[in-house]
């Protein structure tokens, strides 16, 4: 099973985006599936480090929190933008001391703090762990301090480690 | 009725829409360092791609949406292979 | 226009109401690319318009499609997929292209912060 089907969750996901792509029918299952264990055996060439994800009950949480964040930061972003000259805005640098190690948690809250509008990620020190955040608001520095310290890396942490 | 409200989101959108690309497109042309420009390029590829889907909304036609994937991939793909050689330290302009 | 005619009131304005939220993010976003003074706040702007400008949008058009076919149209999600996950990923090489050029011009755009370190140093490590 394993050496058929290496990489499960990635032959899922592509079977369901052939058929977001195309309509349901019993013959685009059959291509999609055989496709995409086409596709799983040819990743598995590349040797790839296997994520291991050990609570998938914490996921649907931390896509509920993300949702409100981006919602939360694109209000407040637009209306910095509108008011750019008049409102006295400071961008600054934020360097937060990570505790997650795991490669794909780090990747995981790189993707959700540069999705997330306000914040950029730009530097991360494997040696030391500490991560360099640019900031659109430098009022903002505290709360996201805050936000990746006490949400997000505990949940990431939950998932992954 | 609802057609109305359609016509006039819709179309609303539309002029929206490519004055963003066109505010991407100045600082694409304005520069003033490379970075600068490749970030430009990777948002005008976003307004063209939302302006291809409501395009295709107005029409009524899913014609449009096959363009609009293959720009948002292609996008995603030519913005990463400039920001690599940006990366790489050939620091000549 | 007669596709826009089949669609009732009651998805037309919700329809309506997200086409014009997501543009108008996404004209926000391009403002703040045009306004802004340097680099690394322009970083910021396009996110606007990938999260909810492109989100209202494909919501929207999927909304519009299913009336329209009579069946769950889905397919705009995966733009939306690959937008969600493929922006961060440019926005992050991209400053960290940035910073690396500005460090091997020998101006760290940060050196009067607490990240004092190589000065006109080219980072090759990070």
């Amino acid at each position: 099973m394993t050496r058929l089907v290496p990489y499960p969750f990635l032959s899922l996901s592509l079977i369901v985006l052939w058929l977001m792509l195309t309509r349901f029918s019993l013959g685009y299952l059959l291509l999609g599936t055989a496709l995409s264990l086409v596709a799983g055996q040819a990743y598995s060439a590349l040797h790839p480090a296997k994520p291991r994800v050990r609570r998938w009950r914490v996921l649907p949480r931390l896509v509920a929190t993300l949702f409100w964040d981006i919602m939360r930061s694109n209000i407040a972003i637009a209306r910095l933008l509108l008011t750019e000259g008049r409102n006295g805005r400071r961008s600054a640098l934020a360097r937060i001391p990570l505790s997650i190690r795991d490669e794909n948690a780090l990747a995981l809250l790189a993707i959700i703090l540069t999705a997330t509008p306000g914040t950029a990620w730009l530097e991360y020190e494997t040696a030391t762990g500490v991560l360099t955040l640019h900031v659109f608001d430098a009022s903002e520095v505290d709360h996201y301090h805050d936000v990746i310290g006490k949400t997000y890396e505990p949940m990431l942490m939950e998932i992954f480690e | 009725m609802s057609e109305t409200i359609l016509t006039i989101a819709l179309g609303y959108a539309q002029i929206v829409l490519a004055l963003a690309g066109c505010l991407a497109g100045t600082r694409m042309l304005r520069g003033p360092r490379a970075q600068d420009r490749v970030l430009a390029l990777d948002a005008l590829y976003v307004a063209i791609m939302l302006f291809l889907l409501v395009t295709g909304m107005q029409l009524g036609t899913a014609f449009f949406f096959e363009a609009a994937t293959v720009i948002a991939i292609m996008g995603f793909v030519s913005t990463v292979a400039l920001a690599k050689f940006l990366f790489r330290g050939e620091v000549i302009e | 226009m007669t596709p826009l005619q089949a669609i009732p009131l009651a998805v037309a304005i919700p329809v309506a109401i997200l086409v014009v939220l997501g543009s108008t993010l996404t004209l926000i976003g391009a403002l703040g690319l045009a306004r802004l003074a340097t680099f690394y706040d322009r970083l910021h702007a396009p996110t606007l318009a990938t999260s909810w400008g492109t989100g209202g949008i494909i919501i929207a058009s999927a909304l519009m499609f299913s009336f329209i076919d009579g069946r769950p149209v889905v397919h705009e999600f995966v733009i939306g997929f690959c937008i969600v996950l493929t922006t961060p990923v440019t926005l992050m090489m991209l400053g960290r292209a940035a910073l690396q050029r500005d460090r091997a011009e020998g101006r760290d755009p940060f050196r009067d912060g607490p990240s004092g370190d190589a000065d006109g140093n080219p980072s090759a490590g990070s």
